[in-house]
């Protein structure tokens, strides 16, 4: 279960509720003061990309510049993958300027393992359905290892998504 | 192909065998003298009662900080520590580890398949470093095209190709994670920085700098901290008031808690007499480096 807290595209952390035991039931029934509130631990920030999580377009397509401009970031609605939590490479869908839109994740700040680098934003690239983005230029350095990811993401579903690597210019 | 054309070319084979020959002779020449001086510094560690004249040198802690264990007693295991001290030499051996500290600028390459060139290279500031043994870390930080970008490498890792010092200095704390809500200009290194050489036998200098963070919300309540290297944070009374509650002034006095963070030196002792035949070897890579840059320039 996540604690649902404000995530905006600066990373405010989110925290996950942790399993606890909860002792209120083996009080007394006969006690006559107010029950304390359920106590309850947090784990420590995770950074992580999930529903709601807002987000920074790194291209230079308009919406993506317009959006980021007038300070209403778009926020991830849905991430296509089993679990919910999203990482660098994973497809998305963010809502941004009253529109839904793919998106891939090329960059995150949650910690990663080691060699991987992790970035002080959460970067996302607007996609359309075939893989094609919306802008022509990525102005931040992307990782590596999406090289790989991106290729084979793209051979079961028919769609290209390699295209984002022809628009990067750096890589880390 | 004619006779000429493989006239040609036996004359430029000869010429590049005569090259490597010139080149085998010289690093001979120079293993040789490596030899004589280890043999003449180790004969006194090789001798079977040298553990009574040891002497831990002062450094030795600080150079090598992953060579002594974790303190903490539910993960110490004699075997397997003395198996990771024998593999982390081996490596070694192959790479040069340089000396570190958190606040030194170094550049990272890595064995990378899916980089061009097949070597990644990435240069920052060390913010971080930690870990015992075999899995000995540490955090690189950089700003790239007005990105934050941090990457964690393990020292021992075979995937590293090569760990190189750009600027060896010490800053006023020890971790310097609140570089990542300090404006981007404190963690601003450009990609192709030179070397900085010290002079032989320089003590590693102290870099005062405070460095100013941005407006709030941080990753972490830096008031509550006591890090000396960031500027006068700014904050309404109510944070330092809540510090000031919240701040435990006697754990400073609290010898077991330092106990039971150290090694004692007894055991540092025998960890470093592990390693004492090799450590002429560690010391001569490590005054390589700055022989090697003077040469360089």
């Amino acid at each position: 279960m996540t604690l649902m807290t404000s995530k905006d595209a600066k990373c405010i952390p989110h925290r996950r509720l942790v399993a606890t035991r909860n002792f209120i039931n083996l009080l007394p029934v006969s006690t006559s003061y107010l029950l304390p509130a359920a106590s309850f631990q947090t784990s420590s920030c995770c950074h992580e990309i999930q529903k709601m999580t807002r987000l920074r377009v790194v291209d230079n397509s308009t919406l993506g510049k317009a959006a980021m401009l007038e300070g209403r970031p778009p926020r991830c609605i849905h991430i296509y993958n089993k679990k919910g939590i999203g990482t660098t490479g994973d497809k998305i869908l963010v809502a941004i300027k009253g529109q839904k839109k793919r998106a891939i994740i090329v960059g995150c700040h949650q910690n990663q393992k080691p060699l991987v680098p992790k970035f002080d934003s959460n970067n996302i690239v607007l996609i359309d359905d075939n893989g094609t983005p919306l802008g022509n230029r990525i102005f931040v350095p992307i990782p590596t290892f999406l090289r790989k990811t991106l290729v084979e993401m793209s051979r079961p579903k028919g769609a290209d998504f390699t295209k984002i690597l022809a628009i990067a210019t750096r890589f880390v | 192909m004619d006779v000429a054309d493989v006239g040609v070319r036996c004359i430029q084979a000869a010429s590049r065998l005569k090259s490597a020959l010139t080149i085998g002779m010289c690093l001979q020449n120079e293993v040789r003298q490596m030899r004589t001086t280890f043999a003449q510094n180790s004969s006194r560690y090789l001798k079977k009662d040298f553990k009574e004249d040891l002497v831990v040198p002062e450094d030795f802690r600080h150079v090598y900080p992953e060579f002594l264990p974790d303190p903490n007693p539910e993960w110490r295991n004699n075997l397997r520590e003395r198996l990771e001290r024998q593999d982390m030499l081996a490596r070694r051996s192959v790479i040069n580890i340089p000396e570190f500290y958190v606040g030194t600028v170094m550049a990272v390459s890595v064995a990378d398949p899916n980089a061009s060139g097949k070597v990644n290279r990435f240069l920052g500031i060390c913010i971080q470093r930690g870990g015992t043994g075999l899995r000995a870390w540490f955090i690189l930080r950089n700003v790239i095209d007005n990105q934050g970008v941090e990457i964690l490498y393990e020292m021992y890792s075979p995937l590293i190709q090569g760990i190189e010092v750009i600027r060896l200095e010490k800053r006023l704390d020890g971790e310097l994670l609140y570089l990542r809500d300090a404006l981007p200009e404190y963690s601003t290194f450009p990609l192709d920085m030179e070397e900085e050489i010290l002079p032989d036998g320089a003590p590693v200098p102290v870099n005062p700098v405070k460095v100013k963070l941005k407006p709030r919300p941080w990753h972490e309540r830096w008031e509550r901290k006591n890090f000396q290297g960031v500027q006068d944070l700014g904050l309404p009374e109510r944070f330092y008031k809540r510090a000031k509650e919240l701040e435990k002034p006697y754990e400073k006095y609290d010898l077991m808690k330092e106990y039971r963070a150290t090694i004692p030196e007894e055991e540092q002792a025998e960890i470093f007499a592990e390693i004492a035949p090799h450590y002429p070897r560690l010391e001569a890579g490590r005054r390589q480096r700055k022989r090697r840059t003077l040469t360089k320039t």
